[in-house]
C-alpha cells in the first residue's frame, strides 16, 4: 500500500486547532523538524503536544511555543527553554509531567490496545496523586492509562513507500511507540526508498502503523550539548 | 580533606562489578565511567536508547543522532545496541540493569530520595529518575553532604517533593560512604582526613557509627 505524500504540507492535512499531537524525539535528537516548521506556518493553535521534551527556544517544539500554539505539554523533562518557563509560570501553558518510562509505555499501550497498566514508577510521589494503587509481589504500583493522539508525527532515518521505517542510533527513542499510538501517523524520513529496498529483517516500525510518509526537504539536526574529547 | 566531584566518582567506581550493566545519571555519576577498575568489564546504559555507551567523540566526529540522556554527543562501543524508549525502560523496570547511580538534592534515613523539584522554582521534570529509582535493586546516590548554606541534605525525612520512597541503599558524599538499612544511615567509610565528628555534625538523619570507621582508599 502506497503511503507516500508529495510534501510536508500534504502530510499535515487535517491537523486543526485543539488537536492532540504526539511528536517524536528526545531533546532535539530524532525530532520531525520539517513537520514542526510547517506547523508553525499553518498557525494551528491550542494544541496538546505529547513529547518527551519541549525543544529549545528557537528549535524543535520551542518554535511552536514561541508562537503560542501550544495549550498543554505532556512531557517528562522540559528544561532548556526560557519561553516555556515564562508561559508555564504565568499560567498560559498547562504542563503535565510524567516519568519518562511511564510516558513511553503509555504511548506503547495506546498503540497496542492496552487501556492501562500498573507501574512502580512514581509510587509515593505527587505523580501518584489520585491514581489507583495496587500491591503486586509485595510492592506497590500505580495505575497509568494509555495515551493516544489525533496525529503522531515521527522522524525516521529511512522509510519505504509502504511506510516501513528504520531509525538511526539514539534518534529512535520515542518515535516507534508514538507511531503506534497516532490515529493518523505521519512519518518524515531522511531517505525515502521504493518498497523492497529495506531488509524486512531490519525494519523497526512496520508500515501498518504509518498512514503518510514523505522525505523531508532538509534536516538541520541541531546538537543540544556538543561534547568532545581531544585527540 | 573532603573529596571533590572526581573523588566521589572514583569511590563509586569501586562499587562496579564485572559483568554489570550500569545506568549513570547526569552530573557526578557521569564521571564514574572514567574510573572503571582495571580487569573489570561493565556496560553503560543510557535511557534514551543505548547499551554500550562509549566516551565523548573526537572533535569533528560528533553525530547528532548519537547522544546520551544528558543530550551530550557520545560514541557507541563495539557490541553496542540501540533501542526505543519503551524497550529501554523495560530494561530498567524489569531490573536487568544491575546498578543505577544518580544525584540527589536530599536523601532520608529510610531511603527516600528527592531530586527533581524545588517548589516555587522552575520545574524541569523528573525525566527517567522516577522509573529508575522505583525499580532498580541497587541504587547509589552521589551527592554533597550539605547545601551551600551548610544545611545537611542527609535527613531524617526529605523536605522536598519525593522522586521515590525507600529505594536508596548507599550514599557517597564528599565526606563519607553510608549504607541505608533498618531506617538508619550506617557510616561505612570516611573521606581521607575527614573526622567522624565532622560527619556526625553534618548529618541530620540518624547515623549509626561503628567503633572503627576506615578511610576511603582512592
Amino acid at each position: 500500500m502506497n503511503k507516500v505524500v508529495s510534501n510536508v504540507s500534504e502530510a499535515l492535512i487535517g491537523i486543526e486547532d485543539n488537536m492532540t499531537l504526539m511528536v517524536g524525539g528526545f531533546g532535539l535528537c530524532g525530532i520531525p523538524e520539517n513537520s514542526i516548521a510547517e506547523l508553525v506556518k499553518l498557525g494551528v493553535k491550542n494544541l496538546t503536544c505529547i513529547s518527551n521534551n519541549a525543544g529549545v527556544d528557537d528549535f524543535g517544539l520551542g518554535l511552536l511555543l514561541q508562537q503560542k500554539q501550544v495549550k498543554k505539554m505532556i512531557s517528562s523533562y522540559v528544561g532548556e527553554n526560557d519561553e516555556f518557563e515564562r508561559q508555564m509560570l504565568s499560567g498560559e501553558l498547562e504542563v503535565d509531567l510524567i516519568p519518562q518510562g511511564s510516558l513511553a509505555e503509555r504511548c506503547r499501550a495506546g498503540g497496542a490496545g492496552i487501556p492501562a497498566f500498573f507501574t512502580p514508577a512514581g509510587y509515593g510521589t505527587e505523580v501518584a496523586e489520585g491514581k489507583e494503587v495496587r500491591v503486586f509481589n509485595g510492592k506497590p504500583h500505580i495505575l497509568e492509562s494509555a495515551l493516544e493522539a489525533d496525529f503522531a508525527i515521527v522522524k525516521a532515518w529511512k522509510g519505504d513507500t509502504e511506510g516501513n521505517l528504520v531509525y538511526k542510533a539514539t534518534a529512535r527513542n520515542f518515535n516507534p511507540m508514538m507511531a503506534m499510538a497516532g490515529k493518523i501517523t505521519i512519518a518524515e524520513v531522511e531517505e525515502l526508498v521504493p518498497a523492497g529496498e529495506l531488509d524486512p529483517n531490519q525494519i523497526h516500525t512496520p508500515g501498518i502503523f504509518v498512514q503518510r510518509i514523505f522525505q523531508g526537504e532538509k534536516f538541520e539536526k541541531r546538537i543540544e550539548q556538543r561534547t568532545v574529547r581531544s585527540k | 580533606m573532603a573529596l571533590d566531584k572526581v573523588g566521589i566518582a572514583k569511590r563509586i567506581a569501586q562499587e562496579l562489578k564485572d559483568g554489570w550493566y550500569v545506568n549513570l545519571g547526569i552530573g557526578i555519576p557521569t564521571l564514574v565511567a572514567n574510573y572503571i577498575p582495571e580487569g573489570i568489564e561493565v556496560e553503560f546504559q543510557s535511557e534514551n536508547g543505548i547499551l554500550g555507551m562509549g566516551p565523548f567523540p573526537f572533535e569533528g566526529e560528533e553525530d547528532a543522532d548519537l547522544i546520551n540522556a544528558g543530550k551530550q554527543t557520545i560514541t557507541a562501543t563495539k557490541g553496542a545496541v540501540f533501542f526505543d524508549s519503551a524497550m529501554s525502560f523495560a530494561m530498567i523496570r524489569g531490573q536487568h540493569v544491575q546498578l543505577t547511580v544518580l544525584g540527589a538534592m536530599e536523601v532520608s534515613q529510610n531511603g527516600d530520595i528527592a531530586n527533581w523539584k524545588i517548589p516555587g522554582k522552575m520545574v524541569k521534570g523528573m525525566g527517567g529518575a522516577m522509573d529508575l529509582v522505583a525499580s532498580a535493586d541497587n541504587i547509589i546516590v552521589a551527592m554533597m553532604h550539605s547545601n551551600k548554606a551548610g544545611e545537611s541534605k542527609i535527613l531524617k525525612e526529605c523536605t522536598l517533593p519525593l522522586t521515590g520512597v525507600g529505594c536508596v541503599k548507599k550514599v557517597v558524599t564528599e565526606l563519607a560512604v553510608m549504607e541505608i538499612k533498618d531506617g538508619k544511615f550506617h557510616l561505612i567509610e570516611r573521606a581521607p582526613g575527614v573526622s567522624v565528628e565532622e560527619i556526625i555534625s553534618k548529618t541530620e538523619g540518624e547515623l549509626v557509627v561503628p567503633d572503627n570507621v576506615p578511610e576511603m582508599v582512592l
